[in-house]
């Protein structure tokens, strides 16, 4: 049988262009209307998990100055905080949201493959975020057993929300990857099977090479979460015993036996650590774009560079239990995973010094989405650093569940990650809006931000040398701790209070830009990559006009000797301008 | 180092630089419908859920400390008064098995264009599919009546004996019901000519049946560590 590509059955499929209001931004099934609609519910719903974190930190900073914070409140911020940052924001954000606008555009495509599901994928992704709210208004509230949803004590009576809240948060799981699922096989599918002429795996740009990446790790790792979720279920639910050992609760025995918790643990860091990498891997891929543009350089080894994703990406499935140092697995487990994690630690070690080496005799322009780029390089080292220390299972044991690892992951995943969403943010806002954002502004925001982030992380790690555990309400008396510990924490709170208000900053910058922003130039940071290459600024429906484009060189042309231009778009055919480099044999 | 030996290494790597070449090429990087890479990716995605499942029951088996009831015993069909060990399952599992034989007919029919032929095949093994869940509707209501086998607790022993039996057999077969919708979606619009139309590609049929070998195989598997084990 032999099968036709979309790519050359391109003038036969006829493209309808949407035409009422609801066709254009309620139902749309254009790709880059549904990354904004992503992007838009999770930037809102991480709002909702930034003031927690105020409201936690104000507990941690000033204890018992504020009424609506008690123990039960306290416990539920924690959880929902880092459950929402993690999958409804980063993950969302970066598969959902970028990877939904920038796929198609830079690989040369229309649209996705399938964009009526598409459309769903954005719909259910919608209808998870509305349940998880919906659990801070059920009886007994939201849960409160730690984003980390540990059995038993996420099932037994005393932790918060034991009722519904935790069935809440484990349904909406479930909707979540029904979500990510429906995206996820789009995304993949359309990297695969819908480039455009002369777009080799090897010259697509970094930023699909990550986002591809972490794609394939969502698809592999949710359905570790949705059966630890449905067996947690049923556990709470129907009584079953997956997760439920014997035991004795307020002096009576439950009718829960022989379960076993550790159970619980494996199946959800086996999903929880590629989760890291499925956040980090986009950061990388987009981080790597915004660098090699503004520092007129090509990135630096970019078949390293890709090479060290995958890497990353496979080595990500093996190193899950270094979680779990402290559950009480066998002891030679510890071995086996300190050993993969260190061994992870260098492919991401060698994207840093390429990301230091693309910058280095660059031209570079520190416009706001550089200077964001830049600060990711410092705080992923920083956090990347601390990490080889609780990778090793000797010094994790005493700084395990201490302020130390908060500080690490905040580092390596909160921070960093954030810091390339705004970078993508500020970099693609011209193309996405049409518009520019106010230079000075964004510039403001880097400072307060990339500063801020500092003042919070950086005496955390102090805080858990000194012993100071992750999670306690408050530190009651503690007389192993010296005064200057509470200090300090008053301090952070301070920090994280002025980090949070910088962040208005941001939004008063897009809603002004949007409405009254200077019109963007086509190309506007003279790029080589195709999405800045669409006859229309922003984009319209179907992308390219009547033409599909073609390529010819990678997505790295940049500052090619002895040519006018310091950029040399993908489209430039060899005949014009000399191919810089290129990768692999003769194609066309 | 040989000449021969030479000339072989020589041809085996330019035989893998044209598989990468092939693999990372423009456009597309596999020459299928779009529908059948997405599929192959989803039942990538599925086979770590059952996967998940099956390392669970494994683990919970492990951690039960009361006996493990005999699959043999437990899952037995009396015959003329005779106990005999796992028929019931036998049944499902060669009509399971029987349908995966029809799906494949399905596929060789559709690409022959056949479109009676196609449908009747499809609709033979969407039957087949529901009569396995009919099947495993009479062996849940054996289970839960006659012997009073509960997902919390169950007379013959472990408790995580049924809690794993009904999740992963129920997930099992929602699998196999969706499939039977899906089938007879597909056998439908084949038979009243939604493809002939539609450039007259019957891929649909290969795609559609890509999923239901996967259920079959993923029953083996069930068979093979719950029933048999």
């Amino acid at each position: 049988m032999s099968y036709v590509s979309l790519y050359d059955r391109d003038h036969e499929i006829e493209h309808h262009d949407p035409d009422t209001f609801l066709t254009k931004y309620v139902w749309s099934q254009d790709h880059k209307v549904i990354a904004i609609q992503y992007g838009g519910i999770a930037i809102l719903v991480g709002v909702v998990a930034l003031v927690l974190s105020i409201l936690m930190r104000l507990q941690l900073g000033f204890p018992n100055t504020l009424a609506i914070i008690n123990p039960e409140s306290y416990y539920q911020f924690v959880t929902m905080h880092g459950m929402i940052m993690v999958v409804y924001l980063l993950t969302a954000l970066f598969l959902g949201g970028f990877g939904n606008y920038l796929i198609p555009l830079m690989c040369g495509a229309r649209d996705m493959v399938f964009p009526f599901l598409n459309m769903l994928s954005v719909w259910v992704y919608l209808l998870s975020v509305i349940i998880l709210i919906a659990s801070f208004f059920v009886p007994g509230g939201a849960t409160g057993a730690g984003w980390t949803l540990y059995p038993p004590q996420s099932l037994s009576a005393g932790t918060p929300g034991t009722d519904l809240g935790i069935i809440l948060m484990l349904v909406s799981l479930g909707v979540f990857i029904v979500a990510a699922t429906m995206g996820g096989l789009n995304y993949v599918t359309t990297v695969l099977q819908y480039r455009c002429k002369g777009m080799t795996l090897m010259r697509l740009p970094l930023s699909v090479w990550g986002i591809f990446t972490a794609t394939i790790l969502a698809l592999l790792a949710f359905p570790a979460l949705l059966v630890s979720a449905i067996m947690m279920i049923l556990d709470h639910s129907i009584g079953t015993s997956f997760f439920m050992p014997a035991m004795i609760s307020a002096g009576e025995q439950l009718s829960y036996n022989d379960g076993s918790p550790i159970l619980f643990q494996h199946l959800f860091w086996f999903f929880g650590h590629p989760e890291v990498y499925i956040v980090a891997l986009p950061a990388f891929g987009l981080v790597s774009d915004v660098l090699a543009t503004h520092a007129r350089k090509n990135i630096f080894g970019y078949r390293m560079m890709v090479w060290a994703i995958l890497a990353i990406g496979g080595l990500s499935f093996i190193v899950w239990a270094h979680h779990m140092y402290v559950s009480g697995m066998n002891p030679y487990f510890g071995f086996f995973f300190a050993t993969t994690t260190l061994i992870i630690a260098v492919p991401t070690a060698l994207k840093v010094y390429n990301w230091v080496l693309t910058l280095w005799q660059g031209n570079l322009h520190l416009r706001t989405p550089m200077l964001f780029a830049i600060g990711f390089i410092f705080t992923f080292i920083h956090g990347g650093l601390t990490g080889l220390f609780l990778g090793n299972v000797t010094i994790d044991l005493p700084l395990s569940d201490t302020y130390f690892v908060v500080a690490h992951f905040h580092m390596v995943m909160g921070v960093s990650p954030i810091l390339v969403v705004f970078a993508s943010i500020y970099h693609w806002f011209p193309l996405m809006s049409g518009r520019m954002f106010n230079e000075t502004l964004g510039k403001w925001h880097f400072w307060l931000t990339f500063l801020g982030a500092y003042a919070v992380y950086l005496p955390m790690h102090y805080l858990g040398f000194q012993g100071v555990p992750r999670r306690y309400f408050s530190l009651g008396n503690t007389d192993f701790l010296p005064e200057s510990a509470h200090t300090l924490n008053a301090s952070i709170t301070v920090s994280a209070i002025i980090l949070a208000l910088a962040q208005i900053l941001f939004f008063v910058n897009i809603f002004m830009s949007l409405r009254s922003g200077k019109k963007a130039k086509p190309n506007c940071w003279g790029a080589t990559s195709l999405e800045w290459l669409t006859p229309d600024t922003p984009p319209k429906h179907g992308n390219w006009g009547h033409d599909l484009p073609e390529v010819h060189r990678w997505a790295y042309d940049y500052s090619v000797p002895g040519q006018e231009q310091d950029f040399t778009p993908q489209t430039v055919p060899a005949s014009e301008v000399p191919v810089g480099r290129d990768h692999g044999v003769e194609h066309n | 180092m040989s000449e021969t030996s030479v000339s072989e290494t020589q041809a085996l790597q330019e035989g893998l630089a044209g598989v990468a070449s092939d693999f990372s090429s423009d456009r597309q990087s596999f020459h299928v419908h779009w529908g059948k890479a997405m599929m192959w990716i989803f039942l990538l995605s599925d086979t770590f859920i059952f996967s998940s499942f099956l390392i669970g029951y494994m683990t919970v088996r492990m951690s039960a400390q009361d006996p493990w009831p005999l699959t043999s015993e437990v899952f037995a069909l009396s015959m003329g008064g005779e106990p005999i060990p796992l028929l019931l399952i036998a049944i499902m599992t060669f009509i399971l098995i029987t349908s995966s034989g029809t799906m494949a007919l399905a596929v060789n029919m559709g690409y022959a264009k056949e479109k009676k032929k196609t449908f009747y095949l499809m609709l033979i093994t969407a039957i087949l599919g529901a009569s396995f869940v009919g099947m495993q509707v009479f062996e849940w209501s054996k289970l839960i009546f006659d012997e009073g086998v509960r997902p919390w607790a169950n007379p013959m022993g472990a408790s995580q004996f049924g809690a794993a039996f009904f999740m992963i057999t129920g997930f099992h077969g929602m699998h196999v019901s969706g499939g039977v919708i899906y089938l007879l979606v597909v056998a439908f619009r084949v038979k009243n000519g939604f493809y002939e139309r539609r450039g007259n590609d019957y891929s649909i049929v290969e795609i559609c049946g890509l999923y239901w070998h996967f259920v079959d195989l993923v029953w083996v598997f069930i068979f093979a560590f719950f029933y048999l084990w």
